[in-house]
């Protein structure tokens, strides 16, 4: 008897035509694409996207160079050098992240004990040259200066999950 | 010689705007699909035609695309012989076209009024598959050869089924000539032939799908087993020769499909009260069926995940061809029995 069934809906392609009417219906139905570059998607304030280096309000970086970034990365992308400042203090003489080797897995930013090393929003970048996407300490800097009101904002946000 | 420019002029008249309809089928499918998939496919091409006009965004897409395969260089592999490398696209191209000859696009519309037209139609679509084959060993490359030697085979056990059906409408029709067979299903659209000869209407459609290498029978190319199949090593403009041929021959099944089973450019509306005083040209019903039966094309497409080897095979020989015998049977008791209103 079921054999029967099967034939009869095998042969008038039964299960054929209710898949037709799935996709039927979804013609119709309201279309979920998101035109990237016109429209966004709404971001986390906890989104981990190219690094930045922060400063204290007083304009010094926060940076001690205490390695442990370096220590923590996964994938070997950060490079530390050390050298005593002249007021004595401990500072980085350099801090390149390779942003080919990066995972973004935020472990750096985690593991920083000033809140130095930080990953901000920015996600839409490119290296058109080799050595573009090697980021230097000037780099970080610079990003972070230029970020620093977003990213308050964000820590602000996260802070009372921490 | 005023013969000749006639002819060449009419025939241009049937090329180009078969190019048009290929180039903004590829439209019309990524934007069907792409809706069925909830997206909303190609919108970034505008054509700036209209700038008012929102909605047309996408439309300069068929255009751009073109230009682009144009561009791109034609790469032959070291060890393919480059004679038949080249030579197969045309080979899937020149039948797919030459075909159109003896379609009726209206009433007297016509290049080439053999009496034999579905004869010639019938080897103008087997003669595409040369092209398919030989490509594939011409290409010198294991992918390509497997994707050629399977559509060989699905092209050749489907024909079979689909001569079948056309002997259906054959004896239907009392005629091998296309407008003759046209002429035979007048009427609305209950008097056309889709309805007595229901079975071999859908084997010849699903036919129609495997002989044109569509989803789900599109195991020659089968992106996800063998690359590309028959056209891997194709680049640029090649490759676009045989997208052309392959959506030519689309649109030619679905025009076949209108012909003998859809009543070609008759309207579906003749003797219906009130209805059958709106009149269209015949060219109009006749692209209006065309595209019905392409949407058609597109959204199986869309629905149905690819079919194995094996059960294409069984398809065509253990199911379509006992179908299509028993209704060569049924029909010709049909037609003994003069039942109205299709044979009376």
């Amino acid at each position: 008897m079921n054999s029967v069934k099967n034939l009869f809906k095998s042969l008038f392609l039964l299960e054929l035509i209710q898949g037709l009417r799935v996709t039927g219906r979804y013609l119709f139905a309201r279309k979920i694409t998101v035109q990237y570059p016109d429209e966004k998607t709404p971001q986390s304030f906890r989104f981990r996207g190219r690094h930045a280096q922060r400063r204290y309000p007083n304009g010094e970086e926060r940076c001690i160079a205490c390695k442990l970034c370096e220590a923590t990365c996964p994938a070997l992308a950060i490079t530390i050098d050390v050298e005593q400042r002249a007021d004595g203090s401990r500072r980085t003489s350099r801090y390149d992240i390779d942003l080919t080797k990066c995972i973004f897995c935020g472990y750096c930013e985690e593991s920083c004990p000033v809140d130095a090393i930080v990953e901000t929003r920015v996600f839409e970048y490119c290296g058109e040259e080799n050595g573009d996407l090697l980021m230097t300490k000037q780099d970080l800097l610079a990003a972070g200066d230029k970020l620093e009101q977003q990213l308050n904002a964000d820590r602000l946000l996260d802070s009372p999950y921490r | 010689m005023v013969y000749l420019i006639i002819t060449v002029a009419k025939i241009l008249l049937i090329v180009f705007p078969i190019m048009a309809c290929v180039a903004y089928l590829t439209l019309a499918e990524r934007k069907i699909i792409g809706y069925m998939q909830v997206r909303i496919g190609p919108n970034r091409v505008n054509l700036s035609l209209l700038p008012g006009i929102r909605n047309l965004r996408g439309f300069g897409q068929p255009i751009a695309d073109s230009i682009k395969l144009m561009f791109k260089e034609i790469i032959i592999p070291t060890n393919a012989n480059k004679f038949l490398f080249v030579s197969a696209p045309i080979l899937a191209l020149a039948p797919a076209l030459a075909a159109w000859a003896v379609i009726p696009f209206a009433d007297g519309w016509v290049l080439a009024d053999i009496n034999a037209g579905l004869l010639y139609i019938l080897a103008m679509t087997s003669l595409g598959v040369y092209g398919i084959m030989i490509s594939g060993w011409a290409s010198n490359s294991k992918y390509a050869f497997l994707g050629s030697m399977r559509s060989a085979a699905q092209i050749i056990s489907y024909e079979i089924a689909m001569g079948f059906a056309l002997v259906g409408v054959l004896m239907a029709a009392g005629s091998l000539n296309l407008t003759d067979i046209v002429m035979a299903q007048k009427g609305n659209f209950l008097h056309w032939f889709w309805l007595p000869l229901f079975p071999l209407f859908i084997v010849y459609f699903i036919s129609g799908l495997a002989e044109t290498n569509r989803a789900p029978f599109d195991v020659a190319e089968g992106e996800s087993e063998i690359v590309a199949g028959f056209h891997v090593e194709y680049s640029g403009m090649l490759f676009a020769v045989f997208f052309l041929a392959e959506y030519a021959n689309m649109i030619l099944i679905a025009s076949l499909i209108t012909i003998m089973f859809l009543g070609g450019w008759l309207s579906p509306f003749a003797g219906i009260p009130v209805l059958e005083y709106l009149y269209l040209p015949g060219i109009f019903w006749f692209g209006a069926k065309v595209a019905f039966v392409l949407f058609f094309f597109l959204w199986i497409r869309a629905t149905f995940p690819r079919y194995r080897y094996d059960q294409i095979m069984r398809l065509g020989w253990k199911v379509f061809i006992p179908i299509t015998l028993v209704w060569i049977v049924v029909l010709g008791l049909l037609i003994l029995l003069k039942l109205p209103p299709w044979f009376a």
